[in-house]
């Protein structure tokens, strides 16, 4: 088979991205979750805390200013969110790489396809905001 | 129950969707939902909020070992990409046009017939096909991997590449349409079309709902389906989870896999023709 090593390295620099991407964005949840409990030493005895929390009416993040503007105030629900985003962009970060890449490889099938993934999925996105 | 008791029962729940889920090549949202609505009463919208942070997080926590271990397919996962993520597309567009009710019965119906190819493929072992593959060729599909069970080097060869691509389409169009991987359809489509070993066809579709979940993911943010609250174990659980479970993958025999998978394909069947036919 030609061309292992360069396929093997790029094996290698892609799982990479995925385990950056997803030890990061634990360890920023985890920070956020601890803190909440920490400012809210109620959550941990009283039951209608859980209620006003797990039902719709308490204030979600939905935009990137409310987590960007909770996380300067240290709020932990906002820095949970954060990671969260985190988590949701590792694929999209994954396909970009992929991409340099196959361009290393100088593999033009292969950079052509995971363009077009990666602009589908950016469309996406752009939907999701005009839609949401 | 206390906001600190439902972190630690969605985190053990979430621990076990996450092993389950990576040893399937599924992201576990068919175990996260039903926990976190019937057992601990939070609300649908943020259950499906958690359920597609942790498809990804299944997703990103396996298949950095897969792509290591060279179990996942990288070059099947990125051609097939473009159909799931041009039908992810094609789901939200028409979203809300589709009766939920025949949406229930084409995936049940769906489900239960890969689930019967499946069951009967385990009982014929695994022979694969010769059929010439001129666009798997073309665009070097096929490959080979180390399987530990067996303690060997097994080369395959990928075949319907086109089959695959348009039922890839429709995995893309459900993902969109109901929030999840599919990897419940991506795994059949692989593993009975293309002729994928089962553990390819698994560690590839891990890799792969990852990203047909990132485009419906920020969807579900702007709407602000995604609680932090809600999300945060869920998320975390199934991360740890998945990470353990990718590291068995390789050991476990085909015909295990097999039948577990064939099991929870006809239980999520059944489950999907009964709320197609109460409507």
């Amino acid at each position: 088979m030609s061309g292992d090593t360069g396929v093997r390295r790029a094996e290698l620099i892609i799982s990479g991205v995925l385990r950056t991407g997803v030890l990061l964005s634990m360890a920023i949840i985890l920070a956020g979750t601890l803190l909440t409990f920490v400012r809210h030493r109620e959550y941990v005895s009283s039951p209608a805390e859980l209620v006003r929390l797990s039902q719709p009416g308490e204030a979600v993040p939905q935009t990137l200013q409310d987590v960007l503007s909770g996380v300067r105030e240290l709020r932990g629900q906002s820095i949970v969110a954060a990671g969260l985003l985190l988590l949701i962009l590792t694929p999209v970060v994954r396909v970009a790489t992929s991409i340099l890449v196959f361009v290393a490889q100088s593999d033009r099938t292969y950079v052509l396809i995971t363009s077009v993934v990666l602009l589908l999925l950016l469309l996406s996105f752009l939907l999701g905001h005009a839609l949401g | 129950m206390t906001p600190l008791s439902f972190v630690l029962w969605a985190l053990l729940a979430s621990v076990f969707a996450g092993l389950l889920g990576s040893l399937l090549g599924i992201g576990g949202g068919i175990i996260i939902i039903p926990v976190l609505t019937l057992a601990l009463h939070i609300n649908i919208r943020y259950a499906i909020g958690a359920s597609i942070v942790s498809v990804i997080a299944t997703s990103s926590g396996a298949a950095a070992t897969y792509v290591r271990e060279r179990l996942a397919n990288l070059r099947v996962a990125m051609v097939l990409e473009l159909a799931t993520t041009t039908g992810a597309l094609s789901g939200a567009l028409i979203a809300g046009r589709i009766s939920t009710r025949w949406l229930y019965l084409i995936f049940g119906a769906v489900m239960a017939y890969s689930s019967l190819m499946m069951f009967r493929k385990m009982r014929g072992g695994s022979a694969r096909s010769d059929r010439p593959a001129p666009w798997a060729d073309r665009l070097r599909l096929h490959s080979s991997y180390f399987d530990e069970a067996l303690g060997k080097e097994i080369a395959y060869r990928v075949v319907s590449t086109r089959i695959g691509l348009a039922l890839m389409y429709v995995a893309g169009i459900v993902s969109g349409l109901l929030g999840i991987g599919s990897g419940v359809l991506k795994v059949p489509a692989m593993d009975l079309a293309m002729g994928l070993p089962v553990k390819v066809s698994v560690a590839t579709s891990n890799f792969m709902i990852g990203v047909t979940a990132a485009a419906s993911a920020g969807i579900y943010f702007s709407r602000g389906d995604i609680d932090p609250f809600v999300a945060a174990p869920v998320a975390f659980g199934v991360l740890v989870g998945a990470a353990t479970g990718s590291r068995w993958l390789g050991r476990l025999q085909s015909s295990t896999i097999r039948l577990v998978f064939v099991t929870l394909l006809l239980w999520v069947a059944a489950q999907m023709l009964l709320r197609g036919i109460r409507g």
